[in-house]
């Protein structure tokens, strides 16, 4: 690995967890959406902020886009007040009219100056080794490792020193408010956050796939686990297997970074949603055909108790006869049969079933409990 | 600015008539269907269709190796079916919610689309010059023969949801009582998402992935605010958001540096502010004028109740009373002197001395009148 691609892995990782922090609380709060209008709003701070100061450089322009995080978030929550619309519909009018404001005003007064919509909202992760810091002289490596590690180490502080209050407000606002914490204040400065963590990673990766390290890595460790510090941890490192499973992925592809780094979040969540253990659809899917079997075996205990010591028993005990009658198919009825079998509840006799006492009284008790429900 | 020169221009200017026409199409297509994404909360999947749309476009082209709009839309559309379905399953199997669902598959789609347009792009065989306008639009590209397919295909879009009217409607108002009718009301849902997805790719070519949630929300929520009926909503929002396609094209052709785009969305907010401020009854001005009616007219009746509780502890109903007390019985609320004339104009007090004030015989049976509607409004609760 060449040095350029080493500090491509650790700056790719440092964004992946800075993203992952302020994201798991998205996931949890609702507000996944809002990253998505923020990462595009913040065009507009940064363009402002440019105009102000007139230096792309300048760390001002991650204050302007932040800025214009907030402005989105508190435009939203204006229109939201209005209740003439709904809330999904107030972020949709919000984003589009911030972000095409952006894009005209450079298109009127920027046109001759470098602000590229592609690089802010697809961004080059290529790039950032050449964009260097050097004090005295001395190189101090890449400009973006330390935007972003003051970023990540931001989020950390925040989620650190606000856990509480964090995990109050997002699981029980209500409580929350009761206990005098200040909705609005986390809600403003978890969102102030978001756009952040956004425009500093906007250079790196693009504010559109921001969006997905935001997102995907928190959805798939929900997937996971029930308690939030190890929904943070899993999100963390969820992240960074994204990134520098996405980054090689690219280099083999010979393909946009970015794009590969989002790809390959999305197939992390991909594979966690099919074989998650209890939620993924994998496990979901043996549960419905444990429980249909365990219903069916109850069904054929009951039957077999039905006709027990009836002129049809012999008949309706034949395994042929109970497979029509239960309308099974061939291979499910073998199963069941199998499974009453394995648990001590019925004895096949030439092709025969009959009740054991253990089954028996299962099938009484089975009886009484669907009476009761 | 020149407007009939602009008027004349529309009409015989190739390309600007060609790009007024194509966002007519767009705004009238979108408006419709958005109406109907606005109303079932879905005003973000635009958002989310549109991006996902990316790598269906970068898939049709690699397959195909054609860059005819009509094989880019059904890829598009291809691409936003698959992302639907995605987020359909994620939030019925799992707990993972539908603003995450839709967020997560937004992004992961364009990451996607951009790793296919990149692999593209270095193919030796083929070039993807024109893909990429489909990231931002570019109506000034459109060509006569793109109208004519979004013509035809928004034209087929109209066509289905007025057949399927009736069940449409039953569908985003009360799902459950179109089942138990007997509607099959999945299968509509299908039909209704896909119309839906459809008007999205029509408009991607013209303002871009990332703006096209702007037509189907923006004209949808103005329509919203000036009426109840779901009929009058979507000839409304079609009309706003063709008016949005035209005066945007028109605008961004008459400035020099306005992009298409961007300045429609600019039009339709424009016209998304105008209604939620003016539109009667729901509109913000509406309201704030009747509150402040509602107001006015609870001071005045607080103040005939309080000369009226006063008179009953006199003999003499008519008894006048000073003016520092009334200020003190209404707490501070103000507007007493201003109330005191108001009603003096109508008859029921009378100025008595400086600073003094009586009720009137009609002054007595309106406070009457209205604290005896008052208790029987509170009985029926």
């Amino acid at each position: 690995m060449s040095g350029e691609q080493i500090e491509i892995h650790v700056i790719a990782s440092i964004v992946a967890v800075a993203c992952a922090m302020p994201g798991v609380f998205l996931v949890l709060r609702r507000m996944a959406m809002m990253s998505d209008a923020i990462s595009h709003a913040i065009l507009l701070g940064i363009v402002l902020a440019f105009f102000l100061v007139g230096d792309l450089a300048s760390p001002l322009l991650i204050v302007g886009a932040a800025l214009s995080g907030v402005l989105t978030v508190s435009l939203v929550e204006l229109i939201n007040r209005t209740r003439l619309v709904k809330e999904d519909a107030s972020i949709g009018l919000v984003f589009p009219l911030l972000f095409s404001i952006g894009v005209i005003l450079i298109a009127r007064y920027a046109y001759n100056i470098h602000i590229d919509i592609d690089a802010v909202l697809l961004g080059e992760l290529a790039f950032a080794p050449f964009d260097r810091l050097f004090v005295n002289g001395h190189d101090l490596g890449p400009a973006s490792l330390y935007v972003m590690g003051v970023i990540l180490v931001l989020n950390l502080a925040f989620i650190l020193v606000f856990y509480k209050e964090l995990k109050v407000a997002t699981f029980d606002a209500g409580l929350a408010a009761a206990l005098g914490f200040s909705p609005g204040l986390i809600h403003y400065g978890l969102m102030g956050l978001v756009s952040v963590t956004a425009v500093g990673a906007f250079n790196a990766v693009g504010s559109i796939l921001v969006v997905a390290l935001m997102i995907a890595p928190p959805a798939a460790a929900y997937l996971l686990t029930d308690s939030l510090p190890r929904m943070i941890l899993l999100s963390a490192l969820i992240g960074v297997v994204s990134a520098v499973s996405g980054f090689w992925a690219a280099i083999l592809l010979d393909a946009n970074i970015a794009g590969s780094m989002a790809t390959a979040s999305g197939l992390i969540f991909l594979v966690v949603f099919l074989i998650a253990p209890g939620r993924g659809l994998a496990a979901a899917a043996m549960r419905r055909t444990r429980q249909k079997r365990e219903f069916a075996g109850r069904m054929l205990a009951i039957h077999l108790l039905n006709h027990e010591g009836t002129p049809e028993e012999a008949r309706e005990s034949e395994i042929a006869h109970v497979e029509e009658t239960l309308r099974w198919k061939g291979g499910f009825t073998r199963s069941v049969v199998g499974y009453s079998v394995k648990r001590g509840m019925v004895l096949v006799e030439d092709g025969r079933l009959r009740l054991t006492e253990k089954g028996r009284e299962f099938a009484g008790r089975s009886v009484v409990e669907e009476f009761i429900a | 600015m020149d407007v009939p020169g602009l008027f004349s221009d529309l009409f015989y200017d190739y390309t600007l008539r060609t790009i007024a026409l194509g966002s007519a199409i767009l705004g009238i297509v979108s408006g419709a269907l958005g109406s109907y994404a606005v109303l079932r909360k879905q005003s973000l999947l635009g958002d989310a269709m549109s991006h996902a749309a990316l790598p269906g476009i970068a898939l049709a082209f690699l397959l195909t190796g054609s860059k005819m709009p009509l094989v880019l839309i059904v890829g598009a559309a291809l691409a936003g079916w698959i992302a639907t379905l995605f987020i359909m399953s994620i939030v019925n199997t799992t707990r993972v919610k539908y603003d995450t669902a839709l967020g997560m598959v937004l992004s992961v789609f364009f990451g996607l689309g951009l790793v296919l347009l990149t692999v593209i792009q270095k193919r030796p065989d083929a070039t993807q010059a024109g893909l990429d306008k489909f990231l931002f639009g570019q109506a000034a590209a459109l060509l006569e023969r793109d109208v004519v397919t979004m013509g035809m295909l928004g034209a087929s879009v109209i066509l289905i949801t007025v057949l399927f009217w009736k069940e449409f409607k039953l569908l985003s108002f009360d799902p459950d009582f179109a089942s138990t009718l007997g509607f099959p009301v999945r299968l509509l849902d299908v039909l209704l998402t896909t119309l839906i997805v459809i008007a999205i790719v029509l408009g991607l070519q013209t303002v871009g992935v990332v703006l096209m949630s702007a037509m189907i929300v923006a004209p949808a929520a103005s329509a919203r605010q000036w009426t109840d009926r779901l009929g009058l909503m979507i000839i409304l929002s079609a009309f706003f958001g063709s008016l949005a396609g035209i005066s945007g094209a028109l605008l961004s052709a008459s400035v020099p540096r306005l992009p298409t785009g961007p300045t429609i969305v600019v039009s339709v907010s424009v016209i998304v502010v105008v209604s939620m401020l003016f539109a009667p009854r729901r509109g913000i001005l509406w309201s704030w004028w009747r509150e402040r009616r509602q107001r006015g007219r609870l001071r005045l009746e607080g103040i005939l109740e309080d000369l009226y509780s006063l008179a009953l502890d006199h003999e003499d109903p008519e008894h006048a009373h000073s003016l520092s007390v009334l200020k003190l019985m209404s707490a501070g609320k103000g507007g007493v002197e201003k109330s005191l004339e108001i009603l003096g104009d109508r008859g029921l007090v009378r100025a008595v001395g400086p600073g003094e004030w009586a009720l009137t015989k009609a002054g007595i049976e309106a406070a009457e009148r209205t604290i005896s509607e008052r208790s029987g409004k509170s009985d029926e609760r």
